[in-house]
Parts: C-alpha cells; structure tokens; sequence
C-alpha cells in the first residue's frame, strides 16, 4: 500500500538554500579579515576591525554554513533511509526559523563587541538560550523520525548524526554556564564563565575540539555515509568498519582536547593524555577516510565526468591529510613548533575548507535537483568549475600558511649564542606578508566558487518547482 | 577506595566494551545484517512494486 504522505522537503529545502547564502557570507567575513592582516588600514571602525570580525567569521562559517549543511541533509537523509516524514513538523520548521535568528543576533551582537572570549563559544547567555532551545528541537525531531521509521536497522549515516546531536547538546550546556552580570539591578548581556583558571581553560577546550570532532567531524561523516553511496550508486565499502570506527571515535575523541593547552599551566599528564588520545584518533579516522574513498573501488571511471563524485572523494582526501596532520601537531615536540602559529590556521582550514565546505558542497549539489524537481543542477559544467576553483584555493590556502607557519616558529625560537633572541615578534610578521597575502588569494577563490554555486542553484530553483517526493516503502517491505 | 579507582574501572570497562563491539561487529552472523544494512541508500528511491506509477514523480 503507498501511502498519499510525502517527504517534509520544505525544512531541507529551506536549509538548503541558506546553506549556500551564509557560506558566501562566512567566507566573504573570512576574505575581509585576511585582507585587514595584510592591509591594516581596512580596520575603518570599531565593530568591523579585526578583533570583532574574527568570531563573526569563525561562528558564520562553522554554524551557519555548516549548521545549515548538517540540519538539510540529516533531515533529508533520516527521511529517505526511514522511509517517513519527518516526526513533529512544527518543531522541524521551528528549528530553521530559530537557528537563522541564532545566527542574525550573532551578527549583529558580535561586532557590536558582546563576547563571552571563548573561541567558538563567544555568544552571549541569551543567545545561549536560543540555541538550547533549538537543538533540544532538532533532537526531538531527528530521534523522533529514528522513532517512527519503518525500518528494522538504523543506517549508520544517522548514528553518526545521532552522535552529533547529543554530543553538542553535552558540549553547550557545559562550556555554556556562565553567571549574567547584574547592573543596578538590572540583568545585562554580559556574562562570566562559570569555571576559573586552568580549569575554565581545559573546559574550553575540551569543548572546543569536540566542537571540531562532533560538529566537524561525526557530523559530516554522517553526510558522508549518505551521500557518497548514493552519488556513486554503490554501498559503502566495508559496513563493518563503520560500526567499528564509529565507535573508536565516540570513545576517543573527548579525550584529546588538552592538545589545545600544551605547554600552559594545565598539569603535565593532562597534556600528554590529550596527546596519546590525539595520536590514537588517527585510527578512526582513516577507518572513514578510506571506508569513504573505497566505496568507489571497481568505479574509479565515475569519477572522471562527476564533478559532485570529485567533490566527495576530494574531501575525503583532505579529511585523511588533516587527520593524519592533527595527530603529528598533537605531539608535544611537534606543537612547541606549531603552537600560536598560521600552521594551526592552515591546519583547520585543511579540514574546513578541504573537508567540511566540499562534503557540503556535493551533498548540496545531490539535494539540491531532487527538492526542486529536477533531475540535474542547472550546469554540471559550473559544478566542475566551482570544484576545480575551490581545490586550488584550498591547496593555496595552505600551502600558504604552512610555510608561514612553520617559519614564524622557527623564527621565534632562534637564538643567539648568547641566548638572546635573534628575531623581534614583528620581524615574523614582516616576513609573514607574503603568505598572508596568498592567503587572500587561496581564500578568494574559494569564495568565487561559492558564488558559482549559488549561480548554479537560483538557475535550477529558477527552472524547477518546490516538489515533496511521496514517502516510500521500505524494499524489506515486499 | 576512592573516585579514581572508579574513573580507572570506568577506563577499563570501556575499552573491553570497545573490544565487544568489535568482536561482535566482525562475526560471521552479523555479515548478511550488515548487507542488507548496506543496501539501505541504495533501496531507499526504489518503489514498492504496488507503487510502480509514483516512481517518476519521485523523481530521483
């Protein structure tokens, strides 16, 4: 019997199409500030100097272009592989309205100067509040859908989305408390963290990096594990080894926070407990890298005229060179170099730019079509272009960052035979110039990319309508 | 016996439950589950046969 229900399309789609609107505005914030580095004069005012924009561009990227990414294709995909509509609607649309307020209050609050100072945490207790709100929404509706499926077995794509949406929800509400400043009375946006010293610091961090690891990571492989298979039309490479790294993940990745706070006042065996739980993390993640790119073994021609195949298996490349590249800076000797350098600026926009924007970008470009009623985006060709662009800005990125990176540390550490240091702090920056200014390039094209993309999108959405594909019945099901 | 006695426990009793999870995830009984499991992508745009006319406003 086929029932008359259709998929709830409308929340993906509109998810969607922000995903694409609040990435070029991220990555526009990200090409102001690269340029305010390199030309100081752009600092024109207050609220759009560095200082204010650097968080603006960091939560614009990370939770409005990748939040936007996460809630589209786990809401698609959760549907599709259940083989029902969404569970609790209201809810669904309430969780779109409610994240894009989250996102225009920090756009405005950021530059403003209302900060808590926690890197990836730097909103203010009300919009704290408002986030709470929303994800205790979005996981009701994503564990309510897993609820109402009308299959045996949940597909591992939504474990690892599962995961994410509990784990951030850990993660919020503990970085989060924070006591609001009261003046004459009167409660303010301000707000203290709740936690001091080292210990706040170790808090920070241990949200900080599962902030990469969930949110970055399990998030997107969840993506992953959906759309690869279907892009190529082949099941995953090794269903076994999804239910093996998954777990390897969950039970390491809270461990590696302290990597953030080498060589501080946190105590000694802390840090090198971050450190052996960062090195053991490379395990799992290759697990997905190559459980990822194998899915295409026996079809590598598909990858020669699919641009969104190229997008996916290229992604899955960086996710394996940053993964590897994250264990080795975890290294306490490693990270003496590294630390406070643009090699950790490199490092993330390795995973960033070269993981997490391209999987999004091929899961965008499948979704895309299939909401609207087509069977195709407008222009593959675009695709192809919008891939090759946004592979060489990335490459450039950081190449870029690398070597400045790795000669700011060296110089910083060079010493006279008398001990006293052979460069000033400025002298690094001086020399840093160069790079900086590739930096704008690599990040520039990238940017044009995404503007290809929405070129690409408004001209499919322009020649489809919105379409609701009716729910289907499981294959078991017959 | 205090708090960290505990915490260590903990450790231990995770790792073994990691060692499970891989045992059970690798035996023989769990392969045509986890094939079927793996199919789930690729089934989930196929119409139940009754459903043969819906396919092509599915669209995908």
């Amino acid at each position: 019997m086929q029932s008359q229900a259709t998929y709830n399309y409308k929340v993906v789609r509109q998810f969607a199409v922000m995903t694409v609107i609040w990435g070029i505005v991220g990555m526009l914030v990200g090409v102001i500030i690269a340029s305010q580095l390199v030309w100081p004069q752009l600092n024109v005012v207050e609220w759009l100097s560095y200082g204010r924009l650097r968080p603006l561009h960091t939560n614009a990227v990370i939770f409005a272009f990748g939040g936007c990414a996460l809630f589209a294709t786990s809401y698609y995909s959760v549907q599709r592989t259940g083989h029902t509509t969404l569970f609790a609607p209201g809810l669904a649309a309430f969780t779109f309205w409610g994240w894009q307020l989250v996102i225009l209050l920090a756009a405005l609050s950021l530059p403003l100067g209302f900060t808590t100072g926690k890197e990836y945490a730097e909103l203010e207790w009300p919009i704290d509040i408002l986030i709470t709100l929303v994800w205790v929404s979005y996981a009701i509706v994503f564990f309510g859908t897993l609820a109402i499926r009308k299959t045996k077995h949940i597909y591992v794509s939504n474990w690892f989305f599962g995961a994410m949406i509990l784990a951030v929800a850990v993660l919020h509400l503990v970085n989060s408390a924070e006591i609001p400043v009261l003046a004459a009375g009167i409660l303010t946006p301000k707000s203290y963290s709740a936690y001091a010293g080292v210990q706040d610091a170790m808090v920070q961090w241990w949200y900080g990096h599962n902030a990469v690891g969930f949110f970055l990571t399990a998030g997107f492989l969840g993506m992953m594990y959906y759309f690869v298979p279907k892009q190529a039309g082949r099941p995953v490479y090794s269903y076994r080894l999804s239910v093996v790294h998954f777990w390897a993940l969950i039970f390491t990745y809270m461990w590696a926070g302290p990597h953030h706070l080498h060589y501080t006042a946190l105590p000694d065996w802390t840090q090198s407990l971050g450190m052996i739980f960062s090195l053991i993390l490379l395990a799992p993640s290759w697990g997905g890298m190559i459980n990822g790119i194998m899915t295409l073994s026996g079809a590598w021609h598909k990858l020669r005229d699919d641009p969104i195949l190229k997008f996916m298996i290229t992604s899955l490349s960086f996710y394996g060179m940053s993964t590897f590249e994250g264990p080795m800076m975890s290294i306490k000797t490693v990270n003496a170099l590294s630390h406070y350098t643009d090699w950790t600026v490199g490092h993330v926009h390795s995973g960033a730019l070269g993981w997490v924007a391209m999987i999004t970008a091929g899961s965008i470009y499948y979704i895309i079509p299939r909401v609207f009623g087509r069977t195709e985006m407008y222009s593959t060709r675009l695709i192809n272009v919008h891939f090759w662009i946004a592979t060489l800005g990335t490459v450039l990125y950081i190449a870029a960052l690398w070597i400045s990176g790795v000669m700011q540390g060296l110089m910083w550490r060079a010493t006279n035979v008398d001990g006293t240091l052979t460069y000033t702090f400025v002298e690094a920056v001086k020399a840093s110039y160069p790079f900086w200014t590739i930096r704008i390039v690599g990040g520039g094209l990238f940017l044009v990319g995404m503007l290809i993309m929405a070129y690409n999108m408004f001209k499919t959405i322009g020649q489809g309508k919105a379409v609701d594909a009716p729910v289907l019945l499981p294959a078991a099901a017959h | 016996m205090d708090i960290n006695d505990l915490r260590s426990l903990f450790t231990v009793l995770s790792f073994f439950a990691f060692g499970g999870i891989v045992w059970w995830a690798y035996s023989s009984r769990r392969e045509q589950a986890y094939h079927e499991a793996a199919m789930m992508p690729l089934e989930d745009d196929l119409p139940a046969p009754v459903a043969g006319r819906d396919a092509d406003q599915a669209n995908n």
